[in-house]
């Protein structure tokens, strides 16, 4: 069990005007441990993910990561572009929409080869060879890593921008919403193969989500969030399975038994 | 070596926000202690607590009172105010638990499921598999059913897939909610076999157990939940 946490999240508040996006939260992540944010639309879940990712600057508070050389870095004081070699390298970022993350009118091979470029690999054909693996790992036909995502679906679409996201062997990945959108049998797909690429690669994950099914079967901790603010948290199924608060346990009792 | 397993004056009750802040007292005061090599039963009438006791000293639901102290690696844990990682670390390599029903995942087969709680621990996945193959066999499941999804199996099929996922490890504590509920006779004395060795092994057991027959046979020691009602308590 490592004993420092990989990200130190400080009272991190943000305002949009005088609107509340989140306030006050703080919290600490650990490599190997995956974080669910839930809540229903507009508590502020995608705000709070957007100002740890660094695609927002909190208004207040401070995000610290531990970077591979053992140092802490205060995110909001790296410059742009080292920011940006750790979103290409370190980090990974699964948007809901597949659109968002990859680039539809180049080829599956070449989206996820991309990254590995911006890392320093050059070997066209080592390149290809990890590209055509991390297909497989996602279970896409390596007879398409020719073919542009424009032609997948939103199943493939999604599996494909996974795969673009850990070939660098990422320490933390964030997701938004990644099974929204996708019907029940290919959400199911997905969600296995997330959960088995989290365990084997010993990913940090912080996923937000308004489903507590996906919340229970990829988490490990969850934070429930109202208002802008978290109002519970804790290992994921004593929250789901005892939940404290007014919030959480309307939530809970909303889930439709199938 | 220190006591496995110490429960010392926990209380619980729940809350219910949505029928206007009813408070419903479960527990209270429940103190007692489990040596290595026992296996103490909770009994008592159905709804007095004995599932909420479990489900705390799981960390399934949150304790209000009191402490929960466990052996885990020769450090004392106290599961009521751990840390989630902490939590489930003490559940990864110390803590054990054969819940009545199967959680079942999508997409994975019986035999992965059982052998999970091993690999996990770090042993390789051939090594896991073979153990988990040698407990269902020993439990009477089909070999045609290890390699599906267990979602479609029966009842007392779904059991024993609960069952060895729960025996497969050498957890110190193993905590035991009905795992012979829905089996027939001859897999009931499966069971009542593998409870023995883990308690010539030194586990110490905690279960629930409604059929007399099984109960009699692992049972140290039974412990009536129904002196830890909190209206007793209170008078």
């Amino acid at each position: 069990m490592s004993t420092v946490p990989l990200l130190k999240v400080n009272d991190v508040s943000k305002f949009y005007g005088s609107r509340i996006g989140c306030r006050n939260v703080s919290f600490e992540l650990y490599a190997g441990e995956v974080l669910a944010i839930v809540g229903e639309s507009g508590s502020g879940k995608t705000t709070l993910l957007s100002c740890l990712s660094t695609r927002l600057m909190p208004t207040s508070g401070i995000v610290e990561y531990h970077m591979r050389d053992g140092q802490y870095r205060d995110l909001a004081r790296m410059g742009e572009a080292e920011r940006r070699f750790l979103m290409r390298t370190d980090w990974g970022f699964v948007h809901q929409n597949p659109a968002d993350g990859l680039r539809m009118t180049v080829s599956a091979g070449a989206n996820v080869g991309e990254r590995l470029m911006a890392v320093g690999d050059r070997h066209y054909g080592n390149i290809r060879a990890a590209a055509s693996d991390w297909l497989e790992r996602v279970e896409i036909g390596v007879d398409r890593i020719d073919d542009q995502p424009r032609a997948f679906s939103g199943g493939m679409r999604q599996r494909l921008q996974i795969a673009r996201n850990l070939v660098t062997s990422p320490r933390l990945v964030f997701m938004d919403e990644p099974t929204g959108g996708l019907d029940v049998s290919v959400q199911a797909r997905l969600l296995d193969l997330v959960r088995g690429l989290v365990h084997d690669l010993g990913l940090a994950a912080i996923i937000v989500t308004h489903d507590l099914a996906v919340a229970r079967l990829l988490s490990h901790r969850m934070m429930v969030m109202k208002d802008g603010a978290v109002i519970e948290q804790g290992l994921t199924d004593r929250v789901l399975d005892d939940p404290r608060e007014p919030y959480t346990q309307l939530l809970v009792s909303s889930i439709l038994q199938v | 070596m220190a006591t496995p397993l110490v429960v010392s004056e926990v209380a619980k009750s729940f809350t219910m926000h949505l029928r206007d802040g009813i408070r419903r007292p479960v527990v209270a005061n429940v103190s007692f202690s489990v040596k290595a090599g026992e296996c103490v039963v909770l009994g008592g009438p159905s709804g007095v607590g004995k599932s909420s006791i479990l489900k705390m000293l799981y960390g399934n639901y949150g304790v209000d009172e009191g402490q929960i102290l466990m052996d885990h690696d020769g450090k004392l844990v106290n599961l009521a105010t751990a840390e989630p990682r902490t939590v489930l670390e003490v559940r990864r390599t110390t803590l054990g638990y054969v819940s009545q029903f199967l959680r079942v995942v999508p997409r994975v087969s019986a035999l992965d499921i059982v052998a999970e709680p091993l690999q996990a621990r770090g042993v390789a996945i051939e090594d896991a598999r073979a153990r988990a193959a040698e407990l269902l066999s020993k439990l009477n499941l089909p070999k045609e059913l290890w390699s599906l999804p267990p979602a479609t199996f029966s009842g007392g099929e779904q059991q024993r897939v609960n069952i060895a996922r729960g025996f497969i490890t050498d957890h110190r504590i193993l905590l035991l909610d009905e795992p012979t509920a829905s089996l027939d006779a001859k897999n009931r004395a499966v069971v009542v076999e593998l409870i023995a060795e883990k308690k010539a092994k030194g586990t110490a057991l905690i279960g629930i157990f409604h059929d007399e027959e099984v109960r009699d046979a692992v049972a140290d020691r039974i412990l009536d939940v129904s002196a830890f009602s909190p209206r007793k308590a209170a008078a």
